[in-house]
């Protein structure tokens, strides 16, 4: 066990770190939080840079514009984009960090090479439309009817709660192809082109009071067959693989944000008592990056440990009580959203942590089964 | 970079817990400490892993095991050290209690307030003849001293260097008790029957047990930082990993123990079921080298304050 990078990763961080000092000045500010057009050109000019300066997808197989570089390099590149508090993905949170990876572990070649380069140029922005208003955390009771009809599926259906579902180019789309099968065993995988006709995006005001995610509406969409990503009713596989990094990796761009946050709400603590909680929190997320570290070092060699199922749960849970904290912290400041900083917001948003990519009650469904080997619940 | 147990340490964890399992069973845990068993230990090398070239990481292993089997005595004390050892923070209320008196040669007496740490024979102290009749931890006999212990020698290693040492090793200890709890809670829910079923099949009491690994794991990822820092210190800040490991290990120890005896219900609540062995051993770890507050207070001394 051994926490030492070698001489190349600390390489690797020296320049990362020179590129970064580099750049980060001439960075445009950041665009109005409901200006869906400008954060989708701000997010993806940063990936652009970061793909030019050789720094994207640097787990990514190299023959699709990946770097294919250590894991310990993901950790610097974490480490340092955290301390020189540069752009973290943003709008490419899917694209990058769920569907992406999916299209790596199960896409064709055709697919791999249509998608993964755009995604890492920042010229491709992906969302996810699995949820139904009838399908949240049974997820596989999703109705959305596929018909296959020659090159192509007619899609028809609801889906709910598509978060970047306003700017998304490509989304991830869950399917029944099966109505008459088990629920599990009826569902196909679909890349869905946003810009076909049929396809009306409907935002929803979320409590923040600006439109994080939409509604889709899919009127007989034709979907070509080429779309499809697995066998026809082996989605629920696929979408396993997808949540698999959505709850195990994707989470650690957050924690990112997390560290600064809590960092920047330090300052404020000035009562002991409020000073202990703080030292409690950071306890807290140090002990969530080690535990990150060691997914990563896991993974690196096939592995998978129980870290990857503990993650979401534990950070969503530590950045509410961070949020509540801040809250206390600010007394009166509260009484508007931007007084000091972005606590207030950022306590608004962590509400949802606990309940996007699959809640917490489920999360712990999840861990007493299949880490623990408890009985299942009824599905 | 290789933050996960090498080939090495998996042998030696299996090989301690061999030891354990086969010289520590509960029925022996359950008779306390004594010279035989620190004799033993001994001669398994546990207490001189840093002399014999082990690095923190493989120390932080062992007294995880031991942990896990919830073998008695003063064994932090004793790490490094020849003489059967004890040792108490003599800052806090209460230093006038000590733990192991009558059965140890020596006892360090840590303050962390003036960062003075003085070692005293244990039979130049005027002590109680007899342990307290009912100490909170029946593993853990205590005698009662007239007054605060007196001057004693100053010991060779710096305040710093056996607290951390301490606190790691502590904490380690705490996240074996920590996991074993979660194992012990685990399969006594899918044992026990209810309704019909077992009652590990009952989302409440599911929920409970995940609570409980995820609190074991990250206590342990923390501990295995502050022991990697331990071994270099470049690879990170030692008074925050320190005081993250000791924190999060002595709470997942404690959490855990109340979690189990929930679990267990009526069963939890009886000196026969080892659970409420494990939770006041936790109790008592608190009063050494740091218990949470102290920890908490430490790691918000590492974030920014007001300029
Ligand atoms: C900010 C945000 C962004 C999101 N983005 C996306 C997205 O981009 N794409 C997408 O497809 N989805 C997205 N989601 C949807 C998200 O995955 C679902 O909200 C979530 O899975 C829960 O489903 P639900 O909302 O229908 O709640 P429900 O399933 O109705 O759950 C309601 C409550 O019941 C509990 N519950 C339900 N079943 C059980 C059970 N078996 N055991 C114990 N408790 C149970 C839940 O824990 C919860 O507390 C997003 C959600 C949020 C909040």
């Amino acid at each position: 066990m051994d926490l030492r990078f070698s001489d190349a990763d600390e390489a690797f961080r020296s320049e990362l770190r020179a590129w970064l000092a580099r750049v980060l000045p001439g960075l445009a500010p950041q665009p109005a939080r409901d200006d869906w057009d400008a954060r989708r050109v701000w997010d993806t000019d940063w990936q652009r840079q970061l793909f030019d300066a050789g720094y994207a997808g640097l787990n990514w197989p190299k023959e699709y514009g990946g770097q294919a570089a250590p894991p310990s390099q993901q950790l610097v590149f974490l480490e340092e984009t955290t301390r020189a508090r540069a752009p973290y993905v943003g709008v490419n949170f899917v694209g990058l960090l769920h569907a992406g990876p999916t299209i790596v572990a199960e896409g064709t070649p055709e697919q791999k090479a249509a998608h993964l380069p755009k995604i890492l140029r920042g010229d491709e922005v992906w969302c996810q439309g699995f949820s139904e208003p009838g399908a949240g955390s049974d997820l596989a009771s999703l109705r959305t009817r596929a018909v296959r009809d020659g090159d192509h599926y007619v899609v028809t259906g609801q889906k709910i709660w598509c978060s970047y579902g306003q700017i998304g180019d490509f989304g991830e789309l869950l399917v029944r192809t099966n109505p008459d099968a088990p629920k599990h065993k009826g569902i196909t995988w679909l890349m869905l082109p946003m810009d076909l006709p049929g396809i009306e995006v409907r935002p929803l005001k979320t409590v923040l009071g600006s439109s994080e995610f939409a509604e889709l509406f899919l009127d007989e969409v034709r979907v070509p067959v080429d779309c499809r990503v697995g066998e026809e009713n082996d989605g629920w596989r696929v979408t396993n693989v997808t949540l698999a990094f959505e709850r195990g990796t994707a989470f650690v761009s957050d924690l990112v944000d997390a560290t600064r946050l809590v960092e920047d709400l330090a300052p404020y603590v000035t009562d002991p008592a409020h000073r202990r909680e703080l030292g409690h929190i950071t306890a807290d997320l140090d002990a969530i990056w080690a535990l990150t570290k060691r997914n990563v070092t896991q993974s690196a060699r096939g592995v998978v440990g129980r870290g990857p199922f503990m993650i979401k749960l534990a950070y969503s849970e530590v950045c509410q009580k961070m949020g509540e904290l801040a809250l206390r912290v600010l007394e009166r400041n509260v009484l508007t959203v931007n007084a000091e900083g972005p606590f207030v917001e950022e306590r608004l948003r962590s509400l949802a942590f606990t309940i996007a990519a699959g809640t917490s009650q489920i999360q712990r469904n999840i861990l007493s089964e299949r880490v623990l080997g408890m009985p299942r619940e009824p599905r | 970079m290789n933050f996960d147990l090498s080939e090495d340490q998996i042998a030696l964890r299996d090989g301690i817990r061999a030891l354990v399992d086969g010289r520590f069973p509960m029925s022996r845990v359950r008779e306390g400490f004594d010279r035989s068993v620190h004799e033993e230990l001994a001669a398994a090398g546990v207490f001189s892993l840093r002399a014999d070239g082990f690095a923190w990481t493989d120390a932080a292993v062992v007294y995880e095991e031991l942990g896990r089997g919830l073998v008695p005595g003063p064994l932090v004390w004793c790490f490094g050290r020849k003489r059967v050892t004890t040792g108490f923070d003599a800052s806090l209320i209460g230093a006038t209690l000590v733990e192991f008196l009558g059965l140890v040669d020596d006892v360090v007496a840590l303050s962390p307030n003036e960062q003075i740490t003085r070692v005293v024979k244990a039979s130049e102290i005027d002590a109680a003849e007899r342990p307290e009749e009912w100490p909170l931890d029946p593993l853990t006999p205590v005698w009662r001293t007239d007054r605060p212990i007196g001057a004693g020698n100053q010991l060779d290693e710096s305040f710093d260097d056996l607290w951390n040492a301490g606190a790691l090793l502590t904490a380690a200890y705490c996240v074996g008790m920590a996991d074993r709890l979660t194992e012990m809670a685990v399969a006594y829910a899918m044992e026990r029957q209810q309704f019909d079923r077992p009652i590990g099949s009952f989302q409440a009491v599911k929920h409970i047990c995940a609570d409980m690994a995820v609190r074991a794991e990250l206590a342990r990822a923390s501990v295995h930082t502050a022991a990697c820092v331990m071994d270099d210190g470049t690879t990170g800040t030692l008074a925050r990993a320190i005081a993250g490991a000791k924190l999060m290990a002595g709470e997942a120890a404690i959490l855990n123990g109340r979690s189990a005896t929930q679990v267990y219900g009526g069963m939890g609540f009886t000196w026969e079921v080892d659970v409420h062995l494990y939770l006041k051993r936790a109790w008592i770890f608190e009063t050494q080298f740091g218990g949470g507050d102290h920890h908490a207070d430490a790691l918000a001394a590492t974030m920014p304050t007001r300029t």
